[in-house]
């Protein structure tokens, strides 16, 4: 509910530093395009290292991609384009203020995130077993083991934080889904699903060249 | 805001434009000249990413500020690869063992 720092209008919630929601969503969707401006710099310095390191090293990416689950890689890149369909849907919904199917298509796209993160963790489960994570008992048939494990590292280390990005992501589909289910949006104010969305894109974006860099190298060894 | 000038259809289109990417890409993936397959992929996945700006996240419905900032952060990412490997390549890379 409304504090002092806030007017509820008949539209919504509009902060008082703003003269009208127009502004207010405008500025929250300015903001957002900025974050996400960081976060491609956070990911753009881990593919600029291993865009370098994969033009170095090869032979040894290329044997080492051979190990990774590339069916399990493509089903997922599948999951997540289908997800990112169901929140496009969730926006157009909020956007003529239907908060049921609101809801609905942020669950659909939450669950389809828990899919995809049910089939990363068992790839790297197999990848355990199979002694492919790097310091735990790493060992690679190969003509380049070194190489092959800089490439383990950093699909560990991308794909995790990817992971991670995943979870937040989740987390704010569940929260966009319960506040609509409670009525809080409408087809006037309904700015926090819009900028969900625009986050869950943008880690889709992100799978899209993950997926190329680590799974396509070798897919047929 | 011109809201509601992205239709359901349109959606629709759209994602099945990426799954047919997607096949395109496994289908890419067995090109036997390894560095052609490598492009095609990554052309595909540029392809799908400018889809999903485009669309999904309506930068084609956007205000001019926010093109401007979205594609600020696409030029930084330009120069942080672009100048990595200018500098790399011209010292001789991979370093010798």
């Amino acid at each position: 509910m409304p504090d002092e720092d806030t007017i509820l209008t008949r539209e919504g919630i509009l902060a008082e530093q703003f003269d009208d929601l127009a502004q207010q969503t405008e500025a929250g969707t300015l903001g957002m395009w900025i974050f996400l401006a960081t976060e491609l710099l956070l990911f753009g310095g881990l593919f600029t290292g291993y865009i370098s390191y994969r033009l170095a090293y090869f032979q040894g990416f290329h044997e080492a991609s051979g190990h990774l689950y590339f069916t399990l890689g493509s089903i997922n890149t599948a999951v997540l384009l289908t997800s990112s369909y169901f929140v496009a849907l969730a926006v157009h919904a909020a956007r003529q203020g239907r908060s049921r199917a609101v809801s609905g298509w942020l669950l659909g796209a939450a669950g389809l995130g828990a899919v995809f993160l049910a089939i990363k963790a068992t790839e790297y489960y197999l990848e355990y077993r199979e002694h492919l994570v790097p310091w735990m008992d790493f060992q690679f048939e190969g003509a380049y083991p070194a190489h092959a494990q800089l490439f383990f590292i950093f699909y560990f280390l991308m794909t995790g934080l990817h992971a991670v990005h995943m979870l937040v992501g989740m987390a704010l589909l569940l929260i966009m889904a319960l506040l609509a289910r409670l009525g809080r949006f409408s087809a006037e104010y309904h700015n926090p699903v819009e900028l969900t969305g625009l986050y869950w894109h943008f880690v889709d974006i992100v799978w899209v060249f993950l997926y190329p860099a680590f799974y396509l190298l070798n897919p047929h060894s | 805001m011109n809201h509601a000038a992205i239709q359901p259809r349109t959606y629709l289109v759209v994602y099945i434009v990426l799954l047919v990417l997607l096949v395109f890409t496994i289908a890419g993936a067995y090109i036997p000249i390894h560095v052609l397959a490598t492009v095609v992929a990554f052309v595909i996945a540029t392809i799908k990413a400018i889809l999903i700006v485009l669309y999904f996240m309506h930068v084609k419905e956007s205000s001019t500020l926010v093109r401007v900032f979205g594609g600020a952060g696409l030029l930084w990412l330009g120069i942080l690869i672009a100048g990595t490997l200018h500098d790399y390549l011209a010292r001789g890379w991979p370093p010798p063992p």
